[in-house]
């Protein structure tokens, strides 16, 4: 696609998709140049061919792009300087002060012209049935360089060698090499390739997984994935899309692409997967979507993508998807499609009738942290205006509400305190409870880089997780503790840095409440609390955790990155102030490269928090309590808001099977399987009078539902998502939804049906009524998010372009607070019967329980959930790699296959969550965090023995939910 | 004491765990305040319930914090 930019002028596009062919410089001192005759001036250590480019001025490329470093293979991008011989390559050549250069002369277009022949000799010319054709950079370039002819042509008695050509005078081209299918979204077809090594770059540079090289050399030089032998699918590619995003040829094609023809239009959008949310073009052609690419201008991203959002789309069109609203009297009849009016008449009814019967309080509702920040607005608005209550919560209760609770207290707010970009000037990094290549892959990619330049990793995690040792990555110190134990472990930290006197006095006098430091300090510094009065209960080396402090204090900027290993235990809240403390006592807040990072798991879990999804906080984490708020909400939305904290999640389900909670809505969300005690969860759930599920597919959670409503997918409605770093990004619609109606229309219909009298036509007109609603997001409007393309709140007065980095001159809540953690074990304990603990996780190609990637080719990487088993603990069991085994707990017992491994260590098993068959929350319990109730799902005693094959549960299961998910054929 | 009763006092015990070991006097405060702040009432009338019927298993921060709640706030 060709686009023209006029720098300097109004008018010009904000957000340009050129090329620029190497990476901006960001050096304050600059350099004045005369390229063609115009001067331009540009940052210090910028290449001539960005400088050009700057000017509008496009050099000829074809081994350059703009998101790796140069490396000058390709001959094209020659140019000619004053008073320097020969024609430097424009790509390697940094701007100098007083430069002149010409980009097109005589000479240079001989050159270019003579070099491009040479490539078009070995390329095959069946450029009009190539998936390419259209949007291939060497096409591009014979037409920029003026190639009317290839002379090279084979002499009488051989043929000249090629790559392309399968078979030559009837004999086998020994340099032809099939097409590569393996992956399930891409081919590689090395006849079309150039060997312009971009590919192999971007998969070092961008993914960092150094899955791709050369092989051989010169005529022989081919892309290769793996080791000799390997294909892409069986070689350590993890199908990121960066090397096919890089090809500038169709050597690397998206079989989308290939199927359906290039797309017409681009529309940027935000990924629907997890919290680092990455902004991505959907590449459309009519309502077809052609294919999802990384944009360039996205700033949690910087043009990246992983297998997901690149990727795993397919589910929105997937067969199993439903599309009209179904109901039933019990949750033992088929389903009934009906209409719309009926269902939400079905609904309305049923909710108000139960009110009447049981009370306002005995309904309720669950946002979903998958949905947009208005829809959950409006879901908790319906909720405390309308059902009048405030019974509401969402899946963040299940992972980050201790981080809510935790930041909360120590530094006045839950937020996380940096921007994703902030990893670049990062020195020390911790990564504690979380597993980034796999949960949060695009950040693991922007960490593996910062690490790659020399920034040293402490990684805090019972398992040897990726990040412990990959390619050209190591970890200084893997602290391999206990289940568990991480208070034990930070406050040990904590210990050597007090008692070391590594801690960094000036700030915490300035910014921190001094006298609880110095009761803070006297409580580590207690001996109970040193690396080897714990070493035996955290099962960590005490010189390696003395090390890692005193790395962590000493090291530079030090950044903690963490995740739900840390939030999801009795001591949840308690591990996250460890961490708030860690990060004080270090001065290790407050500007680029430090902070407290919490990884969310899910697109829009931050938004969903913010929105007021919990039960105590309104909109902006306002207490339910206090009265100016309600005030503010009463006013503007008409009714008398209850100034008594709600139901949480589990609450819920407790008051349901004690009988006093009867009616749940729940919008995207899959309790059944996500939530830890699948028992009790189904016993609260068959509890209920009216169960409504919105969702796209008949989840588990719906076998237990009375209405359905069909949901939309993120390419179906417009909206905005916040991730991780608070960063609120624009959902834009590409499709009309498939079920007719936007999730925070379905909302609006069941909250009208019930006398609301909404009256919203479009989502920014709810963003509206956020904005002047809640102080953090006053500024934020969709204008705001068109020009800016996001913001980070808060984005007010104080802030009008919003807040990359928080507490810059002092914490939200004035000084920050330390508090002392004391270390409680969790109730749940090994014994006889159950001796080893079970600890649970994601994979890179499933997302959380798994409804939308299972209903993508992303199976092929995991078709089943396993348990990861130390080889000790299998031996004594007589357990074999792939066996079947049972896994049992105090809560339950399922059935999977084992995989033997050393990455737990004896004493510790794992499995991730994502396949309902397997239901790893059958055996968790319904232990919780002391503060939020969030589950503990990284704690479970657990036995393991072979078996045959499913469960009894398992086979029983599967039974129950084929039946509840039977739908009576249509009338006519 | 019924499962309902015994996770409630169970919750309410971590509560009171953490508190206790938090320095200054008025860790009941604390623990009430947090009560009064997370739980929906259903389960505060349950917990005084429970400590009207011997409050059996609270711990005594537990059960302090639980007289505090009966004190009715301004």
């Amino acid at each position: 696609m060709k686009d023209f930019i006029i720098p300097g002028l109004d008018g010009a596009p904000a957000f340009s998709d050129r090329d620029f062919g190497t990476p901006a410089r960001t050096s304050q001192r600059t350099v004045t140049l005369t390229i063609d005759g115009f001067p331009v001036t540009v940052p210090e250590g910028t290449s001539v061919m960005r400088a050009s480019n700057t000017l509008g001025i496009a050099i000829p490329k074809l081994c350059a792009t703009d998101n790796l470093e140069a490396w000058g293979s390709c001959r094209l991008c020659a140019v000619e300087i004053e008073g320097r011989r020969g024609t430097p390559a424009s790509c390697t050549t940094p701007v100098t002060e007083g430069m002149v250069v010409h980009t097109q002369t005589p000479k240079l277009h001989k050159l270019r012209k003579g070099v491009m022949e040479l490539y078009i000799s070995d390329h095959p010319l069946d450029c009009l049935t190539c998936a390419a054709n259209g949007d291939c950079e060497l096409q591009d370039m014979a037409g920029a360089v003026g190639l009317r002819e290839v002379r090279y042509e084979a002499p009488p008695q051989a043929p000249l060698a090629n790559h392309f050509l399968r078979r030559q005078d009837g004999d086998a081209n020994p340099q032809f090499i099939p097409k590569d299918d393996s992956n399930p979204y891409f081919t590689y077809d090395p006849s079309k390739c150039i060997v312009c090594s971009r590919c192999v770059r971007a998969c070092e540079e961008v993914q960092g997984t150094f899955a791709l090289t050369i092989q051989g050399r010169g005529f022989d030089s081919r892309v290769s994935a793996g080791m000799a032998g390997d294909s892409f699918l069986s070689s350590d590619c993890v199908s990121c899309g960066a090397c096919v995003q890089a090809c500038p040829t169709a050597t690397l094609q998206e079989k989308s692409v290939i199927e359906i023809g290039t797309p017409d239009r681009k529309v940027v959008t935000t990924c629907a997967y997890c919290g680092v949310g990455c902004s991505f073009e959907a590449e459309m052609r009519g309502d077809t979507v052609v294919r999802m690419t990384p944009w360039k201008h996205g700033k949690a991203n910087r043009g990246h993508s992983c297998v997901k959002g690149r990727f795993a789309w397919g589910y929105a069109s997937h067969g199993d998807r439903i599309t009209a609203p179904m109901i039933r009297e019990r949750i033992t009849d088929p389903w009934e499609v009906v209409t719309w009016d009926e269902a939400i008449t079905f609904a309305a009814t049923r909710l108000r009738d139960i009110q009447a019967r049981h009370g306002v309080k005995s309904i309720g509702g669950i946002t979903s942290s998958r949905c947009t920040n208005e829809e959950t607005y409006l879901v908790q608005k319906m909720i405390r205006a309308v059902f009048g209550n405030n019974n509401t919560d969402t899946c963040a209760r299940v992972c980050h509400s201790p981080t809510g609770y935790g930041l909360g207290r120590a530094f006045g707010t839950s937020a996380g305190t940096q921007d994703f970009d902030s990893v670049e000037h990062t020195d020390v990094v911790i990564v504690i409870g979380a597993n980034p290549t796999d949960g949060h892959p695009v950040f693991a990619s922007r960490l593996k880089k910062r690490l790659r330049e020399g920034a040293r990793l402490i990684v805090i995690d019972p398992r040897r997780i990726d990040l412990v040792r990959s390619p050209h990555v190591e970890a200084a110190h893997h602290l391999p503790l206990r289940p568990g134990t991480n208070v034990a472990v930070v406050t040990a930290l904590a210990h050597v840095i007090v008692t070391e006197g590594l801690y960094d006095e000036r700030f915490i006098r300035e910014r921190c409440d001094w006298d609880e430091f110095q009761h803070y300090a006297e409580f580590v510094a207690q001996d109970r609390h040193s690396p080897e009065a714990i070493a035996l209960l955290t099962g960590v080396d005490p010189q390696d955790l003395r090390a890692a402090a005193r790395l962590f204090a000493t090291g530079g900027n030090g950044a903690i990155y963490y995740g739900l290993g840390v939030t999801e235990h009795s001591q949840g809240s308690t591990t996250v102030m460890a961490i708030a403390n860690l990060a004080m006592l270090t001065g290790n807040l407050g500007r680029p490269g430090v902070g407290v990072n919490p990884l969310r798991g899910q697109n829009n879990v931050q938004g969903a928090c913010d929105m007021g999804s919990f039960p105590h906080e309104l909109p902006g984490y306002r207490h339910v309590s206090q009265d100016a708020t309600r005030d503010v909400f009463e006013r503007l939305w008409g009714a008398v808001l209850d100034k008594e904290p709600g139901l949480r999640i589990p609450n819920m389900l407790d008051a349901a099977v004690e009988g006093t909670f009867k009616g749940l809505y729940v919008q995207g969300e899959d309790i059944l399987q996500s939530d830890p005690d699948t028992h009790h969860v189904a016993a609260g759930l068959a509890a209920m009078d009216c169960v409504i599920v919105q969702d796209l597919f008949l989840n588990e959670t719906a076998n237990y539902a009375h209405v359905f409503l069909p949901g939309c997918t993120f390419l179906e409605k417009d909206g905005t998502f916040t991730n991780a770093e608070r960063r609120i990004n624009r959902v834009r619609k590409v499709m009309q939804p498939l079920n007719g109606f936007a999730d925070w229309e379905v909302t609006q219909l069941l909250a009208n049906a019930m006398g609301a009298g909404w009256a919203y036509t479009h989502p920014a007109q709810v963003m509206d009524e956020i904005a002047a609603t809640t102080p953090s997001f006053a500024g934020v409007s969709y204008e705001l998010l068109e020009e800016k393309g996001s913001v980070q709140w808060p984005c007010n007065e104080l802030h009008p372009e919003g807040t990359p980095i928080m507490h810059v001159d002092g914490f939200m809540r004035g000084k920050g607070r330390f508090i002392v953690t004391e270390y409680v074990a969790t109730e749940e304990r090994t014994g006889p019967r159950f001796p080893l603990l079970l600890t649970t996780g994601r994979i890179l190609s499933q997302y959380n329980v798994g409804a939308q990637t299972r209903r993508t080719a992303n199976t092929v990487w995991h078709d089943q959930d396993v348990l990861e088993i130390h080889p000790h603990d299998a031996e004594v069991r007589g357990i074999k790699d792939g066996d079947w085994v049972r896994l049992a707990s105090r809560a339950g017992d399922t059935s999977l296959r084992a995989l033997l491994t050393d990455r737990v260590s004896p004493g510790v098993v794992y499995t991730t969550f994502h396949h309902p068959d397997t239901q790893a929350n059958v055996i968790t319990t319904d232990f919780s965090d002391w503060a939020t109730n969030c589950p503990e799902y990284k704690v479970t005693a657990v036995q393991v023995a072979l078996t045959n094959g499913p469960s009894d549960w398992q086979v029983d299961y599967a039974r129950q939910a084929d039946l509840s998910r039977r739908v009576l054929p249509a009338a006519e | 004491m019924s499962a309902d009763a015994a996770k409630l006092v169970r919750m309410a015990n971590q509560i009171a765990t953490f508190f206790a070991s938090q320095p200054g006097d008025i860790q009941a405060e604390e623990v009430a305040a947090h009560l009064k702040a997370f739980w929906e009432p259903r389960m505060l009338t349950a917990l005084l319930a429970h400590a009207d019927a011997g409050g059996a298993g609270l711990s005594p921060l537990a059960l302090r914090a639980v007289e505090r709640l009966r004190v009715p706030t301004a």
